[in-house]
């Protein structure tokens, strides 16, 4: 078992540039069905055996595809997860980074409005249900199918969280980047209440960092609804107050959102914090010993 | 990115917020020609830097009693406050020690207050929408505010389409107590900020205080802005307003690379791709006992110029006694950032020692092209393993 996206998920693409492209590629080459493509004017055609189509609705009606990754460059991002949204498909998975804040301001209500669908990102590496499906640019073969559910704001620290799970032999049920934006789709608690329900999770790992309170929140969940061992990592403990560390969404401001406020609430719910980055791994074991 | 006061008053005042009157000075000679023009009625002296506190702050070697913000009444103080001012480094709770250069002042018209609220808007994360946000003790730490007590601070969140709703604006005007004409006016104010902040794709947008005058008029006394830099590509008249000489050289540069970059205080330089695990390449090294010069994330697709224009960079930074480049391959291959990594090493020309932890896709290619290039780069497995390194390198 797994969350959001398995062996099933029909998945078209929008925005095929080089980048949209290569990915698509390497998605279908790890097995996931990439269905079709959708450029607007070059529907009819197709590119590296991907079928495209003008409109997102056309490329629904043609594939019965139930999911979407956005590779749209920032100033049309928001505009094409929308059209996702509006024709209906389940998960959007926005890899783009860089979209304007109130774009996606604009896009979540949207999004609100239309019940049944849910967006992962923007500026994330995307889902994978190692063995399944892979929607996203993460390096697919570092992960391994197991029981640990993992949920990050980042890209490449979660690359090496999950080398670190699949060399201690922890594998991975699903793994979740949830974008580094101040305005995301789907957030931790909405994740930690899917792979609490999920019968094929039985740990999760947690990888936050500075900004906003979602950690903090997350945390008074746990504690509250969450009975599967959890283990955290927050990263940006030497960051300083005020400046925005690369992600649009890591920055301390206003004296909230420091690396030592979410680690304090991660261990008033109980939760095992990773000290070091390079402990992300041996922690999520320990908290799965200390529930057993 | 920031922009100045007297450009925030410019746009507020744009979208229809009244502001008092006010000219922009470089010289001392300016600023007096400015006093005559309000007709030699008192006015403040503020000197334009890109941070807060500057009432508070003080100059370098300045006078104990001077801060960026003066109260003047006469024609020879002018001249003596702006010389004090203009060419020297205020220090504020916001610049750090060497403090930001003055080269702008504002000549602003006094005011006299009768009351002073405080007003906001600002991006609300957990909501996902913007929020006006009002308080009834103007002039003050909003931070310590919202810490302290909370329940003073009064919200409205913002339809990002339609703004703030004369309704909301209605509603924050008359729980902050004011009353007929001047409620009216208030509104007025909060409809500027938020057509204001959504006009321009703000991050932040403030007017604090917003002051009543004993006449019964109410205008942005000092205001504040800053924009999303996502968002910067459809506004080039707010690309214009930037200020080149309030940004650290080295960040400035960095981003023309399409690197990010911030810069710290420690010895040990940074080169990571990725933002996520350059914040934990920091702590790790603190963890260790290091301290980092930097946060260097150079992205997803880094090549050999971009590694190279990096290690300038970092290099360039005479407290940096050793780098660490952490290298998570992805579809960034290890053997391609290796090959980079000695090119750039080439024509750099290292002085201090450079330790590479390489991880991921190709990356035992990756070290065999290291191992084999003759180089006196230190080579690292794992995370550990590379700060343990790095720190002692940087003490050695």
């Amino acid at each position: 078992m797994s969350i959001l996206v398995n062996k099933d998920t029909k998945v078209i693409v929008q925005g095929l540039g080089k980048a949209g492209t290569f990915h698509a590629i390497q998605c279908r080459d790890y097995g996931t069905q990439i269905v079709g493509g959708v450029v607007p004017g070059k529907g009819g055609t197709v590119k590296e055996g991907i079928p495209l189509f003008n409109t997102v609705a056309e490329a629904v009606e043609k594939t019965g595809a139930n999911a979407s990754m956005v590779f749209v460059p920032p100033p049309a991002a928001a505009d094409a997860i929308c059209e996702a949204a509006d024709s209906g498909i389940a998960l959007i998975v926005a890899i783009t980074e860089g979209i304007p804040v109130l774009d996606m301001a604009r896009a979540k209500r949207f999004i609100k409005d239309r019940p049944g669908i849910r967006l992962i990102g923007p500026n994330c590496p995307g889902v994978i249900t190692p063995g399944q499906a892979k929607l996203g640019i993460m390096p697919g073969y570092i992960h391994k199918p197991g029981t640990v559910g993992l949920i990050s704001r980042s890209g490449t620290l979660t690359y090496e969280a999950v080398h670190q799970l699949t060399a201690l032999g922890l594998g991975q049920s699903t793994c979740v980047g949830i974008g580094g934006d101040p305005i995301i789709g789907t957030i931790q608690t909405e994740l930690l209440q899917m792979f609490q329900d999920d019968p094929g999770t039985e740990a999760i790992l947690l990888i936050g960092e500075i900004g906003g309170t979602a950690e903090e929140t997350a945390a008074e969940y746990i504690a509250k609804h969450v009975t599967k061992p959890v283990a955290a990592f927050i990263a940006g403990q030497t960051a300083p107050e005020g400046k925005r560390m690369g992600h649009a969404g890591a920055i301390i401001s206003g004296g909230s959102g420091s690396a030592k406020d979410k680690i304090a609430a991660l261990h008033k719910a109980n939760i095992l914090v990773a000290e070091s980055p390079a402990d992300m791994g041996i922690t999520m074991q320990a908290a799965i010993k200390r529930l057993k | 990115m920031k922009i100045h006061e007297y450009q925030a008053k410019e746009l507020l005042a744009k979208a229809g917020a009244l502001v008092p009157r006010g000219l922009v000075a470089t010289t001392p000679e300016e600023a007096v020609k400015h006093f005559d023009t309000f007709g030699g009625k008192p006015v403040v002296l503020k000197a334009q830097v890109h941070a807060g506190g500057r009432g508070k702050g003080r100059f370098v070697g300045g006078p104990a009693d001077l801060g960026g913000v003066k109260y003047i009444t006469s024609r020879e103080k002018v001249a003596d406050i702006a010389k004090a001012m203009l060419g020297q480094s205020l220090v504020t709770i916001q610049t750090g020690p060497e403090g930001q250069k003055v080269s702008t002042l504002l000549v602003q018209e006094a005011a006299d207050i009768a009351r002073e609220i405080y007003l906001g808007m600002v991006l609300d994360r957990a909501k996902g929408v913007p929020v006006v946000m009002a308080c009834a003790e103007g002039g003050v730490d909003i931070e310590h505010v919202a810490a302290t007590t909370p329940e003073k601070i009064l919200k409205a969140e913002v339809d990002p389409d339609s703004g703030l709703l004369p309704c909301q604006a209605r509603r924050l005007a008359y729980a902050m107590g004011f009353l007929g004409e001047q409620a009216t006016k208030a509104e007025a104010m909060m409809m500027a900020l938020s057509k204001a902040y959504l006009e321009y794709d703000c991050a932040l947008a403030e007017i604090n205080p917003l002051v009543i005058t004993p006449s019964g008029e109410v205008m942005a006394l000092d205001a504040k802005m800053t924009f999303d830099d996502n968002a910067l590509f459809r506004h080039p008249c707010v690309e214009a307003l930037r200020d080149p000489s309030e940004e650290d050289p080295a960040e400035a540069r960095a981003a023309k690379s399409g690197l990010s970059f911030v810069r710290m205080d420690g010895s040990i330089g940074c080169l990571v791709n990725g933002a996520g695990l350059a914040m934990a390449t920091m702590d790790i090294i603190k963890y260790h006992g290091g301290e980092p010069a930097n946060f260097l994330d150079v992205g997803g697709g880094a090549n050999k110029d971009q590694v190279t224009e990096a290690f300038r960079i970092i290099l360039a930074d005479k407290r940096v006694k050793a780098v660490l480049v952490n290298i998570f391959g992805g579809i960034m291959k290890c053997d391609t950032i290796a090959t980079a990594i000695l090119a750039a090493f080439q024509e750099v020309g290292f002085h201090v020692p450079l330790v590479v932890r390489l991880e991921g896709t190709n990356v035992n290619e990756g070290k065999k092209i290291l191992a084999e290039s003759g180089r006196n780069i230190i080579t690292a497995d794992g995370l550990t393993d590379a700060a343990r390194k790095v720190v002692e390198a940087a003490k050695a």
